[in-house]
């Protein structure tokens, strides 16, 4: 019904609406605290402190509290099914490769990427473009080399198969600190990020905002693992496609279906004018473009809450089939991303409805899908389009917590530190890591709330290029890499990856403010993955000790399951 | 898995076709996708001019296509190997475990 609404909605409608708009704004301010104590939300947290510029209006409210309750009882069902680490971890292997495919692209649109990535076509234009194909293009690489084999070799995560053949502390621990690294970056950027927005969007002190999250993501994961995380993040995903293809489809249909007239209208609103068309600034320099594409590129095969998923599927086959949906769904959302930012710039730049006084957008930069949102459905549609955000981060969330909870509890604790430990104790462990987490998540986002963080999910993923992925490959795809090699070119690839963001653009000027940086790239993923790969070679080639020998020796089992599958984990249910 | 286990497989015809023609698509469309990203990269790095070109109506340029193309590329390779590999792949790995377990 929503989508006929919209088709019948013209353009003159829609200033009109708009006008509406601001007149109703005005008018809720005054109610909103009547309403809002009706929410369920606001008896869960009494005494919660509504800010002004709180946005959506209480329909956003009822949808998240419906989505809230929905997940919850997901969480109570997957909880009575999560008795053994299996199932914790991987759902007990036994989601298909359509379920899959739909919670690996929920993984990988984030509230940050749909919002990140429309406000950057808004502001830039076809660059935007250009971001977004990065971040897909790493997907078939990922499915070619590694889907397969890593469904093949592992159980939990994706150090059951770096460790494969090797010593076990060493390439644990190693494994466990680059995903950790990943994951609590990652995990800060989506928190600040969700603070800040649930604070524009429903109103919600900071504070309050990072903690309900943090509070949802504690229970979906110690009570449901895997399986609620995943109902969660397919749910989701589900309904921010519907939500995106509704977004698009109007800006289409305001466009009369023509991306001519789009994109004119586009050029006529952008200070940019054509070039919005054009491929600007933002990559001129080549060493940092081909950085970036390496780091966008090779990063996503080396996320370790995205490699988890692959033990979440009863074989070679699913897991394959999962990335086939998954790069579907997450190319149609980017192709959806670029012609919302588009529609952005085309419908609400310039309408005073959407801009403060000082002419900045209300709410932030990021913020252009948001009142796309409502130019184009009202406050029912701001409503959905607020939830979604909401929903987005809480499985976001979820999934980063949980990859670093079994980083945790099976890499450092059942296969190093404890490794007589029974199922019940990794378990026990897993869930206090969860707990710690997620604690720590909230409060690292209340610590970093007014920091620059725009740094962070560029170097998770160029840690994740530079250390976890040359190691993950190599080990499936090089009978001579060592335990040394691996340990010491990832760490290598790690330190050089972290060391050259700080001293370069992101870090040293625009978190401490320095004048020019001492490395010119804002990206050094070329330099950080080359010299992983170097230092793979160069320390396994000149390992010369028995233990190395015998990890060489050990290459044939290994690539025969991982091509067979011989071996290999089943599913328990 | 045994060594004598391990021999076996490895003599099997289906196994060294298995793995033959597996690392031949997996590296063949490996290739095409790092090549046509990569080269579209350094045309972004290299020639930006390259994106001024108007192809469609007024105001498509270049870039619109090119984009939306490495997009759709993506996905057709990705369901070209899922093809190959339930047609062919599943077909052997399920020959290869008969005779193994027989």
């Amino acid at each position: 019904m929503m989508a006929r609404l919209c088709i019948k909605t013209s353009l003159a409608k829609l200033n009109y609406m708009k006008l509406n708009f601001m007149k109703l704004r005005f008018e809720q301010s005054g109610l909103t605290k009547s309403r809002a104590a009706l929410t369920l939300l606001s008896l869960l947290t009494p005494g919660l402190a509504y800010a002004d510029g709180g946005q959506a209006s209480s329909s956003a409210h009822v949808m998240f509290i419906v989505f809230v309750l929905a997940t919850l009882g997901i969480t109570r069902w997957a909880a009575k099914r999560t008795h053994t680490s299996k199932d914790f971890y991987t759902a007990g292997g036994g989601i298909s490769g359509l379920q899959n495919g739909l919670a690996l692209a929920g993984d990988f649109m984030s509230a940050a990427s749909f919002l990140g990535i429309t406000a950057l076509v808004y502001s830039r234009g076809y660059d935007g473009l250009i971001y977004a194909i990065g971040f897909l293009v790493g997907w078939p690489v990922m499915m070619f080399l590694m889907s397969e084999r890593l469904r093949n070799l592992g159980r939990f995560t994706f150090a059951d198969v770096t460790a494969y053949r090797f010593k076990q502390t060493p390439i644990r621990v190693f494994s466990a600190i680059a995903g950790i690294s990943v994951v609590m970056l990652y995990l800060i950027a989506q928190m600040v990020g969700a603070g800040a927005l649930i604070q524009t969007l429903f109103g919600l002190r900071f504070e309050w905002a990072v903690s309900i999250v943090g509070v949802l993501i504690i229970a979906y994961v110690t009570f449901g693992g895997m399986l609620a995380t995943t109902w969660v993040q397919i749910i989701k995903a589900v309904l921010l496609l519907c939500g995106a293809s509704f977004m698009a489809l109007g800006v289409l249909y305001l466009s009369d279906f023509s991306f001519d007239k789009l994109f004119s209208t586009a050029i006529q609103q952008h200070p940019k004018g054509a070039a919005v068309m054009y491929t600007g600034g933002m990559l001129s320099d080549p060493v940092s473009a081909i950085s970036l594409g390496i780091a966008l590129m090779f990063g996503t095969a080396g996320l370790p809450h995205i490699l988890m998923r692959f033990f979440t599927v009863p074989d070679a086959r699913e897991a394959r089939k999962s990335v086939f949906y998954a790069t579907g769904f997450i190319g149609y959302f980017y192709i959806l991303t670029f012609i919302i930012g588009m529609g952005a710039v085309a419908f609400i730049l310039g309408d005073p409805a959407y801009f403060g006084a000082d002419g900045r957008m209300i709410g932030g930069d990021n913020m252009p899908a948001v009142h796309l949102a409502h130019a184009l459905g009202g406050d029912l549609f701001l409503g959905f389009i607020s939830a979604v955000a909401f929903a987005t981060i809480l499985a976001v969330v979820a999934g980063l917590t949980l990859a670093g909870a079994a980083a945790i509890s099976h890499d450092l604790y059942a296969n190093v530190i404890n490794t007589q430990a029974s199922d019940q104790q990794e378990m026990l462990v897993s869930r206090c890591a969860t707990l710690t987490l997620g604690l720590l998540a909230v409060l690292m986002g209340i610590a970093f709330q007014s920091q620059n963080i725009a740094f962070m999910v560029g170097l998770a993923f160029t840690i994740a290029a530079s250390a976890t992925f040359p190691v993950l490959i190599m080990s499936m795809f090089w009978r001579n890499m060592t335990t040394r090699g691996a340990v010491a070119g990832g760490s290598l690839g790690l330190v050089v990856a972290v060391v050259m963001v700080i001293l370069g653009p992101a870090v040293w000027v625009q978190v401490l403010g320095m004048e020019t940086p001492l490395v010119p790239y804002s990206n050094p993923a070329l330099f950080s993955v080359s010299l992983a790969f170097a230092g793979i070679w160069l320390f396994s080639v000149t390992d010369r000790s028995a233990q190395a020998k015998l990890e060489r020796s050990r290459f044939e089992a290994q690539f025969v399951r991982s091509q067979t599958g011989i071996g290999a984990e089943a599913a328990s249910h | 898995m045994q060594q004598s286990m391990l021999d076996a497989i490895q003599q099997l015809p289906e196994y060294q076709q298995l793995v033959k023609n597996r690392s031949r698509l997996a590296w063949t469309l490996s290739a095409i996708m790092c090549s046509a990203y990569f080269g579209f990269i350094l045309l972004v790095a290299f020639q930006p001019a390259f994106f001024e070109q108007i192809v469609w109506g007024d105001t498509i340029t270049i870039g619109f296509p090119l984009g939306i193309g490495l997009i759709l590329l993506a996905f057709v390779l990705t369901g070209i190997y899922v093809y190959a590999a339930n047609r062919q792949f599943d077909a052997l790995t399920q020959r290869i475990r008969e005779q193994v377990h027989a």
